[in-house]
């Protein structure tokens, strides 16, 4: 079986080329700037500069908008709840117990932005960082905290191992469903609860094994001298170059404007 | 292949009991044993017969409950060195999947070298070398998850060899294997064993790998129970049978044939010898 690992996108660009540690970061500041950002305008800046970036790293715009569509149904409550339960404000239409306010259309309005603009940046991360990038550059950039006692390097390792094992965990979980479906097992039909219940068979020999395989990966660690983040070097090294002082400096011009500009 | 005799000795098995921790029985009951540098040693038995245990012993991942095991000089029981007996002597594991940390492939064989505090520039170069000398150069950016089970052992294989160890041990690496599979990794084995003349302790329960060895011990309740060149150990077709073993096929039908009033030459191993040895039978030679 053909899993893909996480959702990373090969490719040479210059989305591709920064340091995995710009990424992140970047990534960071844009998130805190989608809640910063004051009207249509602000976000119009983000969107295109988003777009743009896609573009340059040659992402299909579709596979970037995939994204939204697990998301579709926490949008469409947001923009509901925010529609018909904000308060004050001008009204537009009255009808019994439901009041519509001109402050509430653009209060969905600039949630439903919110939500659109977060997913697209972490999925344009994601789509041009290979994992163990990412893993790379979160343990850098948190490896500061581990003189507070913050196990970065231990949360790293165990990110990259779950990515490793994902795959396998996955393969074996369908021969398991093979096997029970074999022998009758019915994990199609039946209400809610009792689809709930035939998972039963799949989940326990799935957590037993996936134990076995912790055990036995733990002793196969050690017997290659692996002692914890201690003393530890690494074939990769991470590198800032001039290309992320540039996209530190471009990034930072847009967000900057996409703040300033007014409602 | 060196004569037993004039090798240096690179880990030494002295009196060895073993039990697990919190369990009576003895899963090792005074096993003595020597190593030669660069010697390929198999070592067989059935399931529960100590074998296993015996491979965790060599690399101080179980330490003995009393005697001593010595590895290139150390001694697996100094707490202080243990990350040295580690280094000389690697280990591969029975099952590819679970011992394979990384996922790409060129990472997974850095990992070894990145434990042990190698600078950055040197890893590189090693973790090459690691993966031509065992035919998976071109799969250095591959996810291990694509891989063959063959293949995945190979990469094993590589992670290890990058460490430069002097011993590499074993435990069942082929059982999960196909046909193919396990022929690819003991071509690479016996290639490293004969060119780089690293030490291979070789623990199977398949008879017909066992006979490639330069040197076979039979396991049994803990103890060693049989030791010599295959060809000596698998002519003694009745007493490996009482170890709940079994011999080569060609080794059992030298024998039938031999009991049958064929006057076969002893320590027939493969189809090719036998081949060989009926010819020479039938033209009288």
């Amino acid at each position: 079986m053909n899993v893909v690992l996480g959702q990373f996108f090969p490719g040479t660009s210059v989305l591709h080329r920064l340091d995995p540690r710009t990424k992140l970061l970047l990534t960071l500041v844009l998130i805190v700037c989608i809640f910063l950002v004051r009207g249509f305008l602000g976000y119009g800046v983000l969107f295109l500069f988003i777009l743009l970036a896609a573009r340059e790293s040659k992402v299909r715009l579709k596979t970037l908008f995939k994204a939204v569509r697990p998301i579709l149904f926490i949008i469409a409550l947001t923009v509901v709840l925010n529609v018909f339960f904000a308060t004050g404000g001008t009204v537009l239409v009255r009808w019994s117990f439901v009041t519509i306010t001109k402050e509430g259309l653009i209060n969905s309005a600039y949630m439903a932005l919110r939500l659109i603009l977060l997913v697209l940046g972490t999925q344009l991360l994601t789509l041009t960082t290979s994992p163990i990038a990412l893993t790379d550059g979160l343990e850098r950039l948190m490896s500061p905290l581990r003189r507070v006692g913050f196990p970065a390097h231990e949360l790293a390792m165990m990110m990259s191992i779950a990515l490793r094992f994902i795959p396998t965990l996955t393969e074996e979980a369908d021969k398991i469903i093979k096997a029970q479906k074999a022998r009758g097992a019915d994990f199609e039909s039946g209400s809610l609860v009792k689809r709930a219940r035939a998972m039963l068979p799949i989940l326990v020999p799935l957590f037993v094994s996936a134990f076995r395989r912790a055990d036995e990966l733990a002793l196969a660690m050690e017997a290659r001298c692996y002692r914890g983040g201690e003393h530890r070097t690494r074939m990769r090294i991470l590198r800032f170059t001039r290309l992320d002082t540039l996209a530190f400096g471009l990034t930072g011009l847009v967000l900057a404007l996409g703040v300033w500009l007014p409602v | 292949m060196k004569d037993r005799s004039t090798r240096d000795e690179i880990i030494r098995v002295e009196q060895v009991c073993f039990a697990y921790p919190g369990q009576q029985a003895q899963v090792l009951d005074a096993v003595n044993l020597s190593v030669g540098a660069g010697e390929f040693l198999a070592i067989l038995g059935h399931n529960g017969s100590g074998k296993s245990t015996l491979a965790k012993l060599l690399n101080a991942l179980f330490v003995p409950s009393s005697g001593k095991v010595y590895v290139d000089g150390i001694d697996t029981g100094d707490a202080d060195r243990v990350w040295d007996v580690r280094r000389v002597c690697g280990m591969v594991f029975q099952n590819p999947d679970n011992q394979l940390v990384a996922t790409v492939v060129e990472e997974d064989v850095a990992f070894g070298l990145e434990n042990l505090g190698i600078p950055a520039p040197e890893i590189r170069p090693r973790v090459e070398d690691a993966l031509a000398a065992v035919g998976m150069g071109e799969y250095a950016l591959s996810a291990p998850h694509m891989l063959s089970g063959g293949q995945k052992q190979r990469i094993a294989i590589a992670g290890v060899l990058a460490m430069r160890p002097r011993v590499i041990v074993f435990d069942e690496a082929t059982a999960m294997l196909d046909p193919a599979g396990r022929d690819s990794v003991m071509d690479v084995v016996l290639r490293l064993c004969r060119e780089e003349g690293i030490t291979m302790v070789w623990i199977t329960h398949f008879m017909e790998e066992a006979a490639l060895a330069d040197r076979l011990i039979l396991m049994d309740q803990g103890r060693v129970a049989m030791e010599g060149a295959p060809r000596e150990v698998f002519a003694r077709v009745e007493a490996v049978r009482a170890l709940g073993l079994d011999v080569p096929e060609m080794a059992e039908l030298g024998q039938r044939l031999n009991k049958r009033g064929l006057e076969l030459p002893e320590g027939i191993l493969t189809t090719r010898e036998m081949v060989v040895a009926l010819c020479r039978l039938k033209s009288g030679t």
